[in-house]
């Protein structure tokens, strides 16, 4: 396969249907299925590509591959792709829950198909660039690009509070993301390029690392998002429609997580080495907080948006943990994550689809009408409470236990969140679930349909394949995650050896 | 001056010769044409003759200064006269239409640009002060009557006179200006100015005669704090002269900032720059929060264009190659932009209104007018400065040069301003694309199609051809280095 650009094949072929749907020029209810169909066809094809990748990517090279380089613009800033074992994943997960995506909408939208579709299909490439980008311009364009698509599918095809929540969602985005380009300039005066792997050998000077370490954790904070900048996230999960709740929690979440990695750990070691107890803070904060306030939630998606904020609480401490347990916890608990976080809302979508309602009191006794979906609501809350078997069950306990080698008291008291999860996760289940069927409109709901099991059903499998046997993650993973701790021990070695001569010379 | 000093001169000058010939025969044209056509026939021949001009300066046009040093063609001018024309050209052909729907029947209108362009292009050529003000002056002079020219309407002859009061008090500062640079250092000419400075003490009176120079040439382009008057003129002129004032004078006036600044005063960099930095810095965030409440367009696009100037200045006051760089390339993707957006606001017709300004008469577009409002949505994101699109990159290269310089807190407050301006963007994204149909607009005219998609591929396929427009930018920019 050498010499096939495979990654700018997958970033780039969703814009081929793009195209294919623009010549699609009538409203008639034929044309919309094949708008449907083309962006379905188009979005399994991806993935199907995409999987080559894994086939084959070489497990004990921890350096980047498949690597692409084009001179592009002046400056030094090249059109440089790759993927190592951090970000290889991410486009197999991203390019996974597209088609799944796409699926979810295929009845649930009903007006604009056309303009819907191209948004999704744009927003994929957005994504998976983001996750092959080899160059830190590159990243920044794929990584703020998604702002559009993303703004125009809350605001088209949200709920009632549409224009609030997008407006939100983009601000806030949009505030954090540009002092990571002051940021990002600086680097490139300092460093001299824009490469990314040119980067990672750059030693930033310390007093500068701290500058760039806050100016990129303000970004990915609140794409994360980490308690105290979350609040656009509820408001966007709920009023987005479901494959935007999916999206935004499968993948645009993990961008955040993929960043602090790649960038904030590995490019500023020294920084994050000191400021990894405010980290721990804000982490700890963000799981009990926004566990609590999940318990109180009345509407299933804000319960659900919630949640998703506890659980990247783990992420950010099993990064900052920068150990091997908590790192590869970390990356497994994206992954399980976006697996989890977005089957949870797609059983939303299920129900609301069906309801138009996402309000918890609404429901109840659903079990005895819709056995499949009772099952399948099951799993993944119990993923989502990290019950050991499902995936949510490895990522939770690594990153745990990365933290405990970091520091015992954090761990403690993140401890807690996993009670706290099992409390609200298990109350949701138990109002929209159990009980007495008593709600008169209710008895009329049909159990899942064809279309909604094979969303479903294969998110069932993963989530407990790889609570079972998550080795294939930590095969690829673990190569790349050893040379970042090993560069990582090193710049702090050098940064102590330089304080104690310092030290010694006054 | 020898007589061949003199050919080789105008030779050089050629393009601004043919031009000041061609207003006048136009002009001529215009009075002994039959009345009804006299718009159509003098709009066409001007755009001919502005074409050929661009397409001469392009193809032929040498380098060097003519006129013992007063007048210079370089790189720079040779990129900056291209964006210029290129706005006057685009202006005149989008009025064409507007005048036939609007009867909007003057011949003096095609003329007076032509003039005003000449003046511009003196103006970026200008390599004394007083080829500067000569070149400012004659473009000023026809942009005042361009701005009333709808003498019926109250708000166009307001904004006329606003322009000419307001416009008449910066140039006499900027004459003061001039006298006390002369007066102090002995010399108009740039180069000889820059020398008398190099080195020598700094004299409060050239530092005084500075900041008046400055004064009258941030007027020009509209920069907080001398802005006042572009509100006013902007929604108060015809859209067509709105267009107009929006692209091609603020890349004139810009070219002629960077030149006096890099070239006349290089020396003393350090006390321009912070001049420079405090109205980048007040127009900016101006722009950004002034428009939020508008509810015209062509205000709005007032206040944003005072923020893009903003933004263009981060990039002269960093006072490097770079920095320059970023000027160029920013006023180029501005103009592509302002362009596209003002043949949007011209497209803006209701079959039984006419043409209408007001924001919330895009509600629903994307239902209506589905192209129109994609177009729309891409220019909007531009200008804000979201990438992939060119506005991005525009933002890029001129903060890449206040970083360099390490003008951190001017690049943040930039950064922070640009997300504030986002706003008002999205708000019209907001309108066009969440909200209920208000009824749509009659097809536009095929030449405001045209720009429209011209400028919408240029901001989205930027990413595409931005290699070599930087290269070009840089080249020009080491002209004045």
């Amino acid at each position: 396969m050498a010499g096939m650009p495979i990654l700018s094949l997958v970033t780039f072929l969703p814009l081929v249907g793009v195209l294919i749907i623009l010549f699609i020029n009538d409203d008639s209810d034929l044309a919309r299925r094949n708008i449907r169909m083309v962006a379905l066809l188009t979005t399994a094809f991806t993935f199907l590509i995409s999987l080559l990748i894994w086939i084959g990517f070489d497990t004990a090279d921890p350096g980047f591959q498949f690597v692409e380089k084009v001179d592009w613009l002046d400056s030094g800033i090249s059109y440089h792709m790759g993927v190592d074992g951090i970000s290889m994943l991410f486009v197999i997960l991203t390019t996974f829950l597209m088609p799944l995506c796409i699926l979810a909408s295929w009845e649930a939208v009903q007006k604009r198909v056309k303009a819907y579709m191209i948004a999704f299909l744009i927003l994929e490439t957005l994504m998976v660039g983001v996750f092959c980008a080899l160059d830190i311009v590159l990243f920044y364009v794929f990584f703020e690009g998604g702002l559009i698509p993303m703004f125009i599918i809350i605001g088209v095809w949200g709920g009632k509070r549409r224009v609030y929540a997008s407006f939100k969602f983009f601000l806030y985005t949009l505030l954090g993301s540009v002092l990571m380009l002051i940021a990002i300039m600086a680097m490139y005066w300092d460093a001299g390029t824009t490469s990314i792997p040119g980067l990672l050998e750059h030693d930033f000077p310390v007093s500068m690392q701290t500058w760039l370490w806050v100016a990129f954790f303000a970004s990915f904070a609140v794409k994360m998002p980490m308690w105290p900048v979350h609040t656009w996230l509820p408001d966007a999960h709920v009023e987005a429609p479901t494959a935007g709740s999916v999206i935004l929690a499968g993948i645009l979440l993990k961008l955040g997580g993929y960043g602090l990695i790649r960038f904030s750990l590995s490019m500023f070691p020294v920084a994050s080495a000191e400021l990894s107890g405010f980290v721990f803070t804000l982490s700890v904060i963000a799981i009990v907080y926004t566990s609590l306030v999940a318990l109180m939630q009345e509407d299933i998606k804000k319960l659900i948006a919630y949640s998703s904020v506890a659980h990247m609480g783990y992420v950010t401490m099993g990064i900052f943990a920068a150990n091997h347990q908590g790192l590869d916890g970390a990356i497994f608990q994206m992954l399980s994550h976006g697996l989890v976080s977005g089957a949870l809302f797609l059983c939303v979508g299920v129900v609301y689809d069906r309801m138009h309602t996402r309000e918890i009191s609404a429901y109840g006794g659903l079990v005895n009408i819709m056995p499949r979906y009772a099952v399948a609501f099951m799993v993944f809350t119990m993923a989502n409470v990290g019950l050991p078997g499902t995936s949510g069950f490895v990522g939770e306990f690594l990153t745990l236990m990365g933290i405990f080698q970091a520091n015992t008291w954090f761990a403690v008291v993140a401890t807690l969140g996993v009670i706290l999860s099992a409390a609200y996760a298990l109350w949701l289940y138990r109002r929209v679930i159990f009980g007495v069927l008593e709600k008169e409109s209710l008895k009329a709901m049909l159990d899942l349909s064809g279309r909604e099991k094979v969303i479903l059903y294969p998110l069932i499998v993963l989530t407990i394949f790889f609570g079972v046997y998550p080795a294939p993650v930590f095969d690829v993973t673990t190569a790349s995650v050893d040379a970042l701790l090993s560069d990582y021990s090193a710049a702090l070695e050098a940064a102590r050896a330089v304080a104690d001569v310092a030290m010694a010379a006054h | 001056m020898s007589a061949e000093l003199l050919s080789e001169s105008l030779t050089l000058a050629l393009p601004e010769v043919i031009l000041a010939v061609g207003a006048m025969i136009l002009l001529m044209i215009g009075v002994f044409a039959p009345a009804g056509r006299a718009n159509s026939t003098v709009t066409g021949l001007a755009v001919a003759i502005l074409i050929g001009v661009l397409g001469w300066m392009l193809l032929m046009s040498g380098q060097g200064e003519a006129f013992n040093g007063a007048f210079v063609q370089d790189g720079f001018s040779a990129f900056m006269k291209t964006l210029t024309l290129i706005g006057s050209i685009v202006a005149l052909a989008m009025s064409a239409g507007f005048a036939r729907a609007e009867k909007f029947d003057r011949f003096e209108f095609p003329i007076l640009i032509v003039l005003a362009t000449l003046g511009m292009m003196l103006m970026i050529s200008a390599n004394s002060l007083l080829t500067l003000y000569m070149g400012l002056e004659l473009q000023s002079l026809a942009l005042y009557v361009v701005a009333a020219i709808n003498r019926d309407s109250v708000r166009s002859t307001e904004a006329g006179l606003k322009y000419f009061v307001l416009g008449a008090l910066s140039s006499g500062m900027m004459l003061y200006g001039i006298s006390l640079v002369y007066g102090f250092t002995g010399h108009i000419g740039f180069d000889q100015i820059a020398a008398a400075l190099t080195g020598a003490e700094r004299s409060v009176g050239v530092l005084f005669g500075l900041v008046f120079l400055i004064t009258g040439l941030a007027f020009k382009i509209s920069a907080v704090p001398f802005h006042m008057w572009t509100p006013d003129v902007y929604e108060g002129a015809p859209t067509p002269v709105t267009a107009f004032f929006a692209a091609a004078p603020k890349m004139a006036a810009m070219a002629m900032f960077v030149r006096v600044v890099i070239d006349g005063f290089g020396p003393v960099t350090s006390e321009w720059q912070q001049i420079v930095v405090f109205i980048a810095i007040a127009s900016m965030i101006l722009g950004a929060f002034a428009a939020i409440g508008q509810r015209n367009i062509k205000r709005l696009m007032a206040y944003s264009s005072i923020g893009h100037m903003g933004y263009a200045l981060v990039g002269l006051s960093a006072g490097t190659l770079v920095g320059v760089k970023g000027v160029i390339i920013y006023m180029t993707i501005y103009l592509a932009m302002t362009l596209g957006t003002f043949a949007f606001i011209l497209a803006m017709r209701r079959k039984d209104e006419g043409n209408v300004e007001n924001i919330e008469d895009l509600a629903g577009l994307s239902a209506t007018n589905p192209v129109m409002a994609t177009i729309l949505t891409i220019l909007m994101f531009s200008l804000a400065g979201i990438p992939p699109l060119a506005g991005f990159w525009a933002k890029w290269y001129v903060f890449l040069a206040a970083v360099e310089a390490g003008l951190y807190p001017l690049a943040i407050i930039g950064v922070l301003a640009s997300v504030v301006g986002a706003f008002y963007y999205l708000r019209i994204i907001k309108i066009m694309w969440f909200d209920e149909p208000a009824g749509g607009f009659v097809p536009a005219a095929g030449e405001l199609r045209l720009v429209m998609g011209v400028s919408g591929l240029f901001v989205l396929g930027y990413v595409l051809i931005g290699g070599p427009i930087a290269a070009t930018a840089e080249a020009a920019a080491r002209a004045l280095f």
